[in-house]
């Protein structure tokens, strides 16, 4: 209307491969809107986007590295932290964060995520967990509450549902949150707060997946299940996270529940391995050009 | 004048309604009209009440709208703007 709109400017923008906008995700996905927390989240902090990696799997959800403006990395099924696991232990420097799905993460990748919360690899993982395989159709993964209808289990699960920080809390991450894709603000500052902390840290976020999960249990649109969110969510931080199981229709516990210290793997290595340790790659002298060192 | 306004992208826009809804002073309404994709995007139905929060801009899944403080003039003090 006035003037001043030709000079305003969306600083998420700054954080996005322009050229890569439109996203392909649904009209009604959450995982753009839990981008907006994490664009603010990395804008706020000094933290230097030139060692900033972001890696992801495969999934709706793991395409956020490829609209990310970071060094980006999109790997394989499930094995994202393994690769970001290797991006850390070859360059420290670097913060390194991983952004993928449930079914990425918790079911394919399960087993890696136990183990990095474990050695306390100093990630940041943030887990868009909208209860469903969504990308390949809406197959039923660990995270699907038993008694919905997928396109696998037509007739529900037998199965209860992975309560995803229960496990990475009892594996030993240093943090551990969940918000909901309505959580808008409370994300951003639980994400500014992972992203300055050592170790691992897991960040679950519940977010709507209209075109599968919600249309294959009757549950309306995405603005729907960001409503039922509002209403059923309830913020516990510090729950003891056997606390956090989600049930159908119930209260939706959310909040910040483990924030502790706990040594990380490389520092853990590094005390291990004491005057046998080098750093790797061994540190450049003098001049930062690029290439090779003396030695070769 | 207003203490805030929102840019819209139209043309980005997928119409989920999020920002309508969660828009604390209900400023927003999704219009009637059409963008080339066929989606409803917003417009402002209540612009005088907005604050410039960037909630709807928070909201949005497919980074289509913000929302900004606007400048304030100088000799504002005591006046209704
Ligand atoms: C090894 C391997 N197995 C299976 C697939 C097929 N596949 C691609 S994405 C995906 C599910 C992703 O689910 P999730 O991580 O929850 O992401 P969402 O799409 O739900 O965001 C599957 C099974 C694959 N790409 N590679
Ligand atoms: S299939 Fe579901 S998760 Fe994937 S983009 Fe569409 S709404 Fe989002
Ligand atoms: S900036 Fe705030 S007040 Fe203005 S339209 Fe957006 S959400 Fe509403
Ligand atoms: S939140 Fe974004 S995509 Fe959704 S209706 Fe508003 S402007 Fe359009
Ligand atoms: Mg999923």
């Amino acid at each position: 209307m006035s003037t001043t709109e030709l000079h305003v400017h969306n600083p998420v923008e700054d954080l996005l491969r322009q050229d890569r906008i439109p996203t392909i995700w649904c009209p009604g996905c959450g995982i753009g809107t839990t981008v907006n927390s994490f664009a603010h989240a990395l804008l706020g902090q000094d933290i230097d986007l030139k060692k900033t990696a972001i890696v992801s799997g495969i999934g709706c959800s793991g395409r956020v590295s490829g609209y990310m403006n970071l060094d980006s990395f999109h790997t394989t099924h499930g094995r994202a932290i393994p690769f970001a696991t290797g991006l850390k232990l070859a360059n420290p420097e670097l913060n390194v964060i991983v952004y993928s799905g449930d079914g990425d993460l918790t079911s394919i990748g399960g087993n890696h995520l136990l183990h990095a919360a474990r050695r306390n690899m100093d990630l940041m993982v943030v887990c868009v967990n909208n209860m469903i395989y969504a990308m390949t159709g809406g197959q039923a993964a660990a995270t699907t509450p038993g008694a919905a209808n997928s396109t696998t289990t037509p007739y529900g699960a037998f199965e209860p549902e992975l309560n995803i920080p229960q496990i990475v809390d009892a594996a030993g991450a240093c943090f551990v949150a969940r918000w909901t894709a309505f959580h808008v603000m409370q994300l951003e500052r639980t994400m500014a707060k992972a992203l300055k902390k050592k170790g691992f840290r897991f960040i679950e976020i519940l977010s709507p997946c209209p075109t599968y999960f919600q249309r294959k249990n009757n549950m309306g649109d995405g603005l729907a299940a960001m409503v039922d969110y509002k209403k059923r969510s309830k913020i516990k931080n510090g729950c003891p996270t056997w606390e956090t199981v989600l049930e159908p229709g119930g209260e939706i516990i959310v909040g910040e529940f483990v924030d502790r210290e706990r040594e990380d793997y490389l520092t853990r290595m590094r005390r291990q391995l004491g005057s046998n340790y080098t750093e790797f790659p061994p540190q450049m002298e003098e001049h930062e050009s690029e290439g090779c060192s003396k030695e070769c | 004048m207003p203490k805030g306004s929102v840019a819209i992208t139209t043309e980005r826009c997928k119409g989920c309604g999020f920002c309508v809804e969660f828009c604390p002073t209900h400023v927003l309404e999704l219009s009637s009209a059409f963008n080339a994709k066929g989606y409803h995007p917003p417009h402002m139905i209540n612009a005088e009440k907005c604050s410039g929060c960037n909630l709807c801009g928070m909201y949005c899944p497919d980074f289509a709208i913000f929302g900004y403080r606007n400048p304030v003039d100088k000799p504002q003090k005591g006046t209704h703007s």
